[in-house]
């Protein structure tokens, strides 16, 4: 098994991770953090390809990891304020009876 | 062409015109009905005597006769005319239609003065002229057989002008449908006449019509028909129409009930007019009837044709003349005179010539007329009292009326030397008397004279001689009169003269009665040469001829005789209650009670062909009730059956089917909708599995 | 492959799991800050210094503290009664196992995984501020725009509302 492989395996598995945390827990603050794992697996996934690429001096994937980290931040930002926007409204955190949009 | 020829069409249209006007008038306008009627008859009157002055003159070269036709109406490749004729015939006709509808015109405007339907009346009357008159111009046998049913149509409204009385209505029905039996062997043998010649016209400039040599003399060449030959067949056919519409025996039974209709009528169109059409069609086409046989004494044809109208005419004639003995209605005597007269015209047209028949027609027309009118004048003084048993003594209460009915009574009597009857009735028993193929007809005559002159001394003698016995049953039952107006003269129920209104017509009548028959003697037979043509000089010493003078003699005996009789049964011993028997009745009560209920005729009828009838129709109400019924009702239950099916189809197939295709796509609407719960953790593992599976899509696309 | 290699994604995927299932909320983040450095030293072992050092100043100093702020602002620090797991968590353990499966599979076996290791490059500070400012001058403009977007957004969206105005909108709703 190549690093590369090594590498991209430990970012599955924390994409793995990510997502069986963000589609399982009840607290909507815990599928925050769940989507923030996914997030740096992404990262680090492309921080893998870029090391191992013919062309590591043209910074691309590092480029492009920083500003994955800054949307990152943003998101975090905005859907914390969501939450607490919801949980101002509603009295709860609890996803399962945030079922507004049920059709 | 002269004027009054290709103008003739002036002389119906005007009283057809006239009733146009009066129908669609509002009521009352009496004096404007009145006065259009009466005007339109006197200028057709005027235009008759232009038209009679142009026919004058022509005698020695053959008779005058001018057609006017014009093309009407084209079928297929051939034109149809339309066209009238003025001949001798026509004109002679024509002055007496429009003379005497004159005077009767103006005798009604008092007679029906009290009557409130008096504008339909005359609005009928003037149709009744312009269809008769019709039937006397045409040329044509399309024309003619309009104008025929035109004639038939009116009389049945005017019979049944007081339609609210059911002897009114019934007598018109009977009238229409016993004339209708003949009307339907005229059409017959008109269409007959039409396929045999090509033509309708009677008479073209060409000489092509259908009364005409050549076309006759194709029609004698024809094969004969079932033992007859062409002519005779398409003849007697033709005279079953005018023994409809002349009342001879058998379809007489109509004319005896036609008196349910105003008095105006019935001496307009059962005395003068609408009978003598039937004698007038006979001497219309009197060259189809006469063709082909032998030629008899003074040039009298003898066919079959010919042989058949004499022997009816006769039968009718003593017929009719044997049940007017013994009737107590004042115009059912005169009813059943004018059949049996309307028989001796026939008579006379079949043993005689055209001349013959048609002098006695005119004559006729005025005494009967008279007659009729003044039978009127009777009625309307009596208070609507028509029985002569309730009459008696009316000499000296209406003495106008007396004078001109005896003078109409002595005419048709046939008293002689100074009464038109005399000489019209003796040219028929003398031509009788000449007849080669037998004298039968000639005797029964003779009888019928003998009658004729006892039964008009025994009317009246009941009804102007002796005393009045109207007085018994009015303290019995009151006033019965509806529409009287002399209620000032209440306290006393004596009959009472006429209006001027009313006699004066009746004088001139009666001075025609008198005048007329100067025209047909044999010293100056002018009528006879007017009709045919012929040369004719004034000769008194004609009358003094064996053959001519014995006959005058004869019947003036037999009439002589009849008057005496008349006179010693009642004038003489006069009944003096209405219950009293009749002396006829006291001396051979089964015989008068035969005469009285007219040999039993109409009951016959009843029980044979109106039986017939009324089985028949059943038959066919059964017939359309049963099988166009059920095709009917085969049809209504087909579309339901029908309806019923689509219905089905539409409520299962179609809405069924839709609306499991709707219920199919809502529960698949619904069943996706569960897919959106709402919560976000079910969209996020759905986007797992979609990643998954696209990832596989990809790295496989790729390995492919 | 060195074991150090080893021993740093083991402890970022211990942090992770952990921070997946514990049932106290704040040591749920504690052990994502964990994951985090985790991932952080990976980065460091890849050549990438700068977004390691990125990563720990932004996930660990930022959004791991907004997270605990969070926990603090929902009330959510004591131990929830129920059970923490959602309806219906089978089929999200089903499906992420089914999402790593097929990532395994595709690392696994594929043929475009290099062999040897390619040099060390050169990522300097001075390289990336020269990369962004060039060659990725349009996208560091756009991010500055988001990031205010987001900043904007989210104050506006965390902004308690006016106590009469917020009674005013329920009465609304009835």
């Amino acid at each position: 098994m190549s690093p590369l492989q090594a590498c991209l395996l430990i970012s599955a598995l924390l994409f793995a991770i990510g997502f069986a945390g963000a589609v399982t827990r009840r607290h909507a603050i815990l599928v925050l953090i769940g989507i923030e794992l996914m997030l740096n697996a992404a990262n680090l996934n492309l921080i893998a390809f870029w090391r191992f690429s013919p062309h590591p001096e043209a910074l691309t994937g590092f480029i492009f990891v920083l500003f994955s980290m800054a949307m990152a931040g943003a998101e975090a930002a905005v859907g914390l304020a969501l939450i607490i926007a919801i949980y101002r409204h509603k009295k709860t955190s609890n996803l399962d009876e945030v079922k507004e949009l049920k059709g | 062409m002269i004027w009054i020829v290709k103008n003739l069409w002036l002389i119906p249209a005007l009283p057809l015109f006239a009733a146009g006007i009066i129908a669609v008038n509002k009521q009352p306008a009496r004096k404007l009905a009145a006065t259009l009627a009466i005007g339109s008859m006197a200028l057709g009157f005027l235009l008759s005597l232009c038209a009679f002055s142009a026919t004058l003159g022509h005698h020695g070269e053959g008779a005058f006769r001018e057609v006017f036709s014009f093309n009407w109406i084209q079928f297929g490749g051939q034109w149809m005319d339309i066209g009238w004729v003025l001949d001798p015939l026509t004109a002679i006709m024509l002055v007496m239609v429009t003379f005497v509808g004159m005077l009767i015109f103006i005798f009604s405007v008092g007679y029906m003065a009290h009557d409130e339907n008096f504008m339909r009346f005359f609005c009928f009357l003037a149709l009744f002229a312009s269809g008769m008159l019709g039937v006397v111009i045409a040329n044509n046998l399309f024309l003619f057989f309009v104008s025929w049913e035109i004639v038939g149509l009116t009389s049945y409204l005017l019979i049944g002008f007081w339609y609210h009385k059911p002897s009114a209505a019934a007598a018109a029905k009977k009238a229409f449908i016993t004339t209708r039996i003949g009307d339907l062997g005229l059409l017959l043998g008109m269409v007959w006449l039409y396929a045999q010649t090509g033509t309708l016209n009677f008479y073209t400039p060409e000489h092509t019509g259908c009364l005409e040599t050549a076309a006759l003399n194709t029609m004698l060449a024809a094969p004969p028909v079932a033992g007859f030959a062409v002519v005779t067949a398409i003849g007697l056919l033709i005279f079953l129409g005018a023994v409809g519409k002349s009342g001879q025996v058998p379809l007489h039974v109509w004319l005896p009930d036609a008196m349910e209709g105003p008095t105006p009528v019935s001496a307009l169109i059962h005395a003068a007019t609408m009978v003598a059409a039937g004698v007038f069609l006979v001497a219309r086409v009197y060259p189809l009837m006469s063709i082909g046989g032998i030629i008899g004494a003074h040039g009298v044809p003898v066919t079959t044709s010919l042989t058949v109208i004499t022997w009816v005419g006769a039968i009718t004639a003593i017929f009719a003349a044997s049940i007017a003995v013994a009737q107590n209605d004042i115009k059912r005597i005169l009813a059943y005179s004018t059949v049996s007269q309307l028989g001796y015209m026939m008579m006379g047209l079949g043993v005689g010539g055209v001349a013959v028949g048609m002098f006695h027609l005119i004559t006729h027309a005025f005494f009967k007329a008279l007659l009729f009118l003044g039978s009127g004048s009777v009625i309307h003084g009596c208070h609507e009292e028509q029985d002569v048993r309730k009459m008696g003594g009316l000499k000296k209460y209406m003495p106008v009326t007396f004078a001109v009915y005896a003078v109409g009574m002595l005419a048709l009597a046939g008293f002689p030397l100074f009464f038109s009857g005399f000489w019209s009735k003796d040219e028929i028993l003398h031509s009788a008397h000449n007849w080669p193929v037998s004298h039968i007809p000639f005797l029964l005559g003779c009888t019928g004279a003998l009658f004729t002159a006892f039964y008009m001394t025994r009317q009246v003698a009941l009804v102007f001689f002796g005393s009045y016995r109207g007085h018994e049953d009015r303290s019995a039952h009151g006033h019965t009169a509806p529409d009287h107006s002399h209620s000032s003269e209440f306290h006393s129920h004596d009959p009472h003269e006429s209006p001027a209104v009313m006699t004066v017509p009746l004088i001139i009548l009666a001075g025609f009665a008198i005048l007329l028959g100067f025209v047909g003697t044999p010293a100056w037979p002018w009528f006879d040469g007017y009709l045919t043509g012929e040369e004719f000089k004034l000769d008194f010493s004609k009358l003094a001829e064996p053959g001519t003078l014995g006959l005058m003699v004869a019947s003036a005996a037999i009439v002589f005789t009849g008057l005496g009789l008349g006179w010693f049964l009642y004038g003489k011993r006069q009944r003096k209650t209405v219950a009293e028997k009749d002396v006829l009745e006291a001396a051979q009560p089964f015989i008068y009670k035969l005469l009285e209920n007219k040999y039993f005729i109409d009951e016959i009828y009843e029980a044979t062909v109106i039986r017939f009838n009324a089985f028949a129709a059943r038959l066919c109400d059964f017939a359309d009730q049963w099988i166009f019924g059920s095709a009917v009702l085969l049809v209504k239950y087909v579309t339901v059956g029908l309806a019923w099916l689509y219905r089905l189809t539409d409520e299962y197939f179609v809405n069924l089917g839709f609306d499991t295709g709707c219920e199919a796509l809502r529960e698949g609407g619904g069943g996706l909708s569960k897919l959106h719960t709402g919560r976000v953790q079910t969209y996020l593992r759905i986007i797992g599995v979609a990643l998954v599976a696209l990832i596989i899509f990809l790295i496989w696309g790729r390995k492919a | 492959m060195s074991p150090f290699f080893i021993i740093t994604g083991f402890v970022t995927l211990l942090g992770a799991a952990f921070a997946m299932s514990l049932r106290n909320l704040v040591h749920c983040a504690l052990a994502m800050a964990v994951a985090f450095s985790g991932i952080a030293a990976l980065y460091l072992q890849l050549d990438a210094q700068f977004v390691g050092f990125a990563e720990i100043l932004v996930y660990v100093g930022a959004i791991a503290i907004l997270i605990v702020f969070a926990i603090l602002l929902t009330r959510s620090g004591e131990a929830p009664e129920k059970s923490v797991l959602t309806s219906g968590w089978m089929a999200g353990i089903a499906v992420s196992a089914l999402v790593f499966t097929m990532l395994g599979w595709a690392v696994l076996n594929s043929s475009a995984i290099p062999k040897e290791t390619p040099p060390a490059p050169v990522a300097t500070v001075k390289n990336v501020g020269d990369a962004l400012m060039t060659k990725f001058v349009l996208p560091l403009e756009i991010i500055g725009l988001v990031l205010t977007a987001a900043m904007i957004g989210a104050v506006i969206i965390a902004l308690k509302e006016d106590s009469q105005k917020s009674k005013s909108e329920v009465g609304g709703y009835q």
